[in-house]
């Protein structure tokens, strides 16, 4: 396969958006880019990749803007989303299926 | 980007039509209005195989005051050189009224009641008399003067929006527009819904404190709104698709504003008061009857983008649409190059190239705004030359005192 990559928006940002379903090794940044990374994990088309590691408690940072806290450290490459990242307005997407994003608050019988 | 726009595309000017208020026009339509749905079909008819003719309206029977001046202001829009107002007969709304208004503005206007004059066909006829003496005063009477970029208003909205629309789509827009208003132009921005959750980055754009004042009455407004329907503008297949949280979805849609400082908000039909980046408000207020959706569809926000007076309006759709506009021609932007290639009848611009790399941001966001000084300068845009006018106005409550109350005050 050819090399994978990942966009990144703005100089400030310490994640990247996925442009291929990103598989553990090299993915090239593109955009305001900065030094290229490795992935550590699988990471799907239109999702996020951590460019640096990032503390708990530290803003993702994506378009230059903080979109979300940091629930724990993440590794640098790791996958950015739901299990590791809270919205500060929104409490209710804190409680969707990382995949899926189906609601698990929501009581069927 | 002043350092990267070159000097010819910076001063480049076009022939534009002089309206007596100084705004300048694109285009020279005649716009022919229906004041209720049963005179639609007349009023198609009368504008059918007729190019420099659009057609906009009002369904209801019962008139709406923030629809009558949704009419009023495209049919004295700066594209707009002519006005025909065809009614039924029995509705509330008055087509006397409005071509009586859009003359007032120096547009050679007429009006008639489709029960006055027979029927389908006579009325058609009539119609199309209309059209004939409305032109010859129209040419008679043409003030044509050069256009340049601070005479331009140019709206932006997305929709049919996949991954690709906040990172090259709605950037690209945002890029242009900082251009656009440095160079003493106008730039429209809206869907205030969409930045749930970006009160504070929304508030530091503000140009005074009086205009953050307004910027958060508005938010609030919208957060309101969202709260009473019980709806985000967020769903589970955008966190499916990588999306993880509102303001994450919410800067994606906000980045076509660009980085320049906001002049403060626009409520729908109300015209930019002076250059610069404006926020267009088109939540419905409060109100008794409780009537009325934010943005239903594409087409009832880019008609409240024409409303305020843009003469061009810029759609970005990473999916792909299909949709056009009457009285303003729409630009329609992609960020995903397979739906540009899969679509490109209908696709104006790619803005993929800045996600494979072949372009910067800066240098697509030049391309755009060539383009978009070649549809000012008279080239049809897609949707305009395949001759899509989609057209949607609803029932809708907004308090706008300062504005003409319309055909009832």
């Amino acid at each position: 396969m050819s090399q994978r990559r990942c966009f990144q928006v703005h100089p400030a940002d310490n994640v990247a958006t996925a442009l291929d379903d990103l598989a553990p090794g090299a993915v090239r940044v593109l955009g305001a880019a900065g030094p290229d990374v490795a992935a550590g994990e699988e990471i799907l088309l239109g999702h996020k990749i951590a460019l640096r590691r990032i503390g708990e408690g530290e803003d993702i940072v994506k378009f230059g803007v903080p979109i979300g806290i940091a629930t724990t450290a993440i590794a640098q490459g790791a996958w950015v989303h739901l299990h590791n990242c809270r919205s500060r307005v929104d409490e209710r997407s804190s409680h969707l299926d990382v995949k899926t994003g189906a609601a698990l608050d929501t009581a069927y019988a | 980007m002043r350092e990267t726009a070159n000097t010819s595309l910076v001063e480049r000017t076009w022939p534009g039509y002089l309206r007596r208020d100084g705004r300048k026009g694109i285009r020279n339509l005649i716009l022919v209005v229906y004041t209720v749905e049963c005179a639609s079909f007349v009023a198609h008819a009368v504008a059918a195989g007729e190019e420099d003719v659009h057609v906009i309206g009002f369904s209801g029977c019962y008139d709406n005051a923030y629809a009558i001046r949704l009419m009023l202001a495209l049919a004295t829009h700066p594209n707009v050189g002519g006005c025909l107002a065809i009614g039924l007969g029995c509705e509330y709304t008055q087509p006397a009224k409005l071509a009586e208004a859009a003359e007032q503005s120096g547009r050679p206007s007429d009006w008639f009641y489709i029960q006055n004059e027979g029927g389908t066909k006579t009325g058609t006829a009539r119609g199309k008399e209309a059209l004939k003496s409305l032109r010859q005063r129209m040419d008679a009477e043409a003030q044509i003067v050069p256009m340049g970029w601070s005479d331009l208003v140019v709206g932006a909205e997305c929709g049919g929006s996949d991954g690709t629309s906040g990172l090259a789509g709605n950037p690209v827009v945002g890029r242009f527009y900082d251009f656009l208003v440095d160079h003493g132009g106008s730039a429209i921005f809206e869907e205030v819904v969409e930045m749930i959750g970006l009160r504070e980055i929304l508030l530091s754009r503000a140009a005074t404190p009086e205009v953050a004042a307004e910027l958060d009455a508005t938010y609030r407004k919208a957060e309101d709104y969202c709260k009473a329907v019980r709806q985000y503008s967020v769903s589970p297949g955008n966190f499916a698709g990588g999306l993880t949280s509102i303001e994450e979805k919410s800067m994606g849609a906000f980045a076509k504003s660009g980085s320049r400082a906001i002049q403060g908000v626009l409520r729908v039909s109300q015209t930019v008061p002076r250059p610069g980046l404006w926020l267009l408000d088109s939540v419905p207020d409060n109100h008794f009857m409780q009537f009325g959706y934010t943005n239903p569809n594409d087409t009832e926000g880019i008609m409240d983008l024409i409303s305020c007076g843009a003469q061009i309006v810029l759609f970005v759709t990473g999916r792909g649409s299909v949709i056009g506009s009457p009285v303003a021609p729409l630009v329609k932007v992609t960020g995903n190059s397979r739906t540009f290639e899969r679509m490109r009848d209908d696709m104006d611009f790619n803005a993929g190239t800045i996600l494979e790399g072949s372009k910067t941001l800066d240098e697509a966001a030049m391309d755009l705004m060539e383009m978009v000084g070649d549809v000012a300068a008279g080239t049809p845009s897609k949707p305009e030359a395949l001759g899509h006018r989609e057209y949607f106005v609803m029932y809708k409550h907004q308090d706008t005192p300062e504005l003409a109350a319309g055909c009832r005050a």
